[in-house]
């Protein structure tokens, strides 16, 4: 139902960014990560080049490799197969694979998760592109806050600790405040090295005195 | 013709980087440092963009009804409902307040 939603968002925000039928659909049948195919729609309707488009894209899809190296163990699948299942190494398909107490149910459950999942999420796509078409302004709808409500949505529950919000809170002002004096899709790519000068400065900040406590979550954290 | 190039390369990049996951021995990926970093990218890049592409057209920065939409969504999430009602929630706020707008 979520992934529906947001497969008809998906459909509409790039149809309003002026990508055609076929390049919309050929995202969802071909890259299949759903936060890469917003920032690389989002990048591209902000004047982006393709390269700086596409890296901002790329780097939001790299935790799947992460993914993937804990399901290989899960599936162990044969070489041959692996080609096949890579495209279906996603947020829903590891959650639902790494809640699975059997090997046998963790093949069916990543196998059932990913069919539906990428005919859910490609089906939607279609529908909300031809829809896009047919709804016409789509600013006049608020559509076009689909985009960064469905980032938000994915960010939310990543803020566990101090150190993600401070990390979010860098890269909110950089990508921000680089907007105007750097070229199209520059900003957000700079913005992520929020991630590693954070680390850097909390390893700094914790050699002295050795490992600290980590989870100091503030608030009303989860 | 750009579009098509972008897409391309993004089609290629995430599908290696999902094959390579299945495919590298663990342990490479398993060192501390890799594994929070590979955690804290993401929150910088969607941070970066719900900024962006709620407070930017084009390259000027501006304040206007996706401001109040994506409140209306910070809200629906404060109080954990699901991920469809925080869409929802962003879309119709933000349609609102243009109608009331103009």
């Amino acid at each position: 139902m979520a992934v529906g939603l947001s497969g008809f968002a998906f459909g509409v925000t790039s149809a309003g960014s002026g990508l055609t039928l076929l390049q919309t659909c050929a995202l969802s049948l071909l890259v299949f990560t759903g936060a890469s195919q917003f920032a690389l729609v989002g990048a591209l309707a902000g004047g982006g080049n393709p390269f700086t488009a596409a890296a901002g894209a790329f780097f939001l899809g790299v935790r799947n490799a992460f993914y993937g190296l804990r399901l290989s163990q899960l599936l162990a699948l044969p070489r041959a197969v692996r080609p096949f299942a890579a495209q279906w190494v996603i947020d829903e398909t590891t959650a639902v694979a790494l809640a699975q107490p059997t090997r046998r149910s963790v093949r069916i459950g990543f196998t059932v998760t990913g069919l539906t999942l990428y005919v859910l999420w490609n089906l939607t796509t279609l529908l909300g592109a031809l829809g896009a078409d047919a709804i016409g302004d789509t600013d006049a709808w608020g559509l076009d806050a689909a985009g960064p409500a469905v980032f938000l949505a994915l960010l939310a529950p990543m803020l566990k600790t101090t150190m993600e919000r401070v990390v979010a809170g860098l890269a909110v002002v950089l990508g921000l405040g680089l907007l105007p004096v750097l070229p199209a899709g520059v900003p957000v790519l700079v913005a992520a090295l929020a991630a590693p000068a954070v680390l850097w400065a909390e390893g700094r900040r914790r050699a002295p005195t050795g490992p600290a406590e980590d989870d100091d979550t503030v608030g009303e954290g989860r | 013709m750009n579009i098509w190039i972008a897409i391309g390369l993004t089609a290629v990049g995430c599908y290696a980087v999902k094959l390579i996951g299945l495919l590298i021995p663990a342990g490479l990926l398993e060192r501390p440092l890799v594994q929070r970093l590979a955690a804290l990218l993401p929150v910088a890049l969607l941070a970066a963009l719900t900024a962006q592409q709620t407070f930017a057209d084009g390259r000027v920065l501006v304040l206007d009804a996706k401001a109040a939409g994506l409140a209306a969504a910070a809200v629906a999430l404060l109080l954990r409902a699901p991920f469809l009602l925080v869409v929802a929630a962003a879309v119709l706020v933000t349609a609102g307040v243009r109608a009331m707008a103009g």
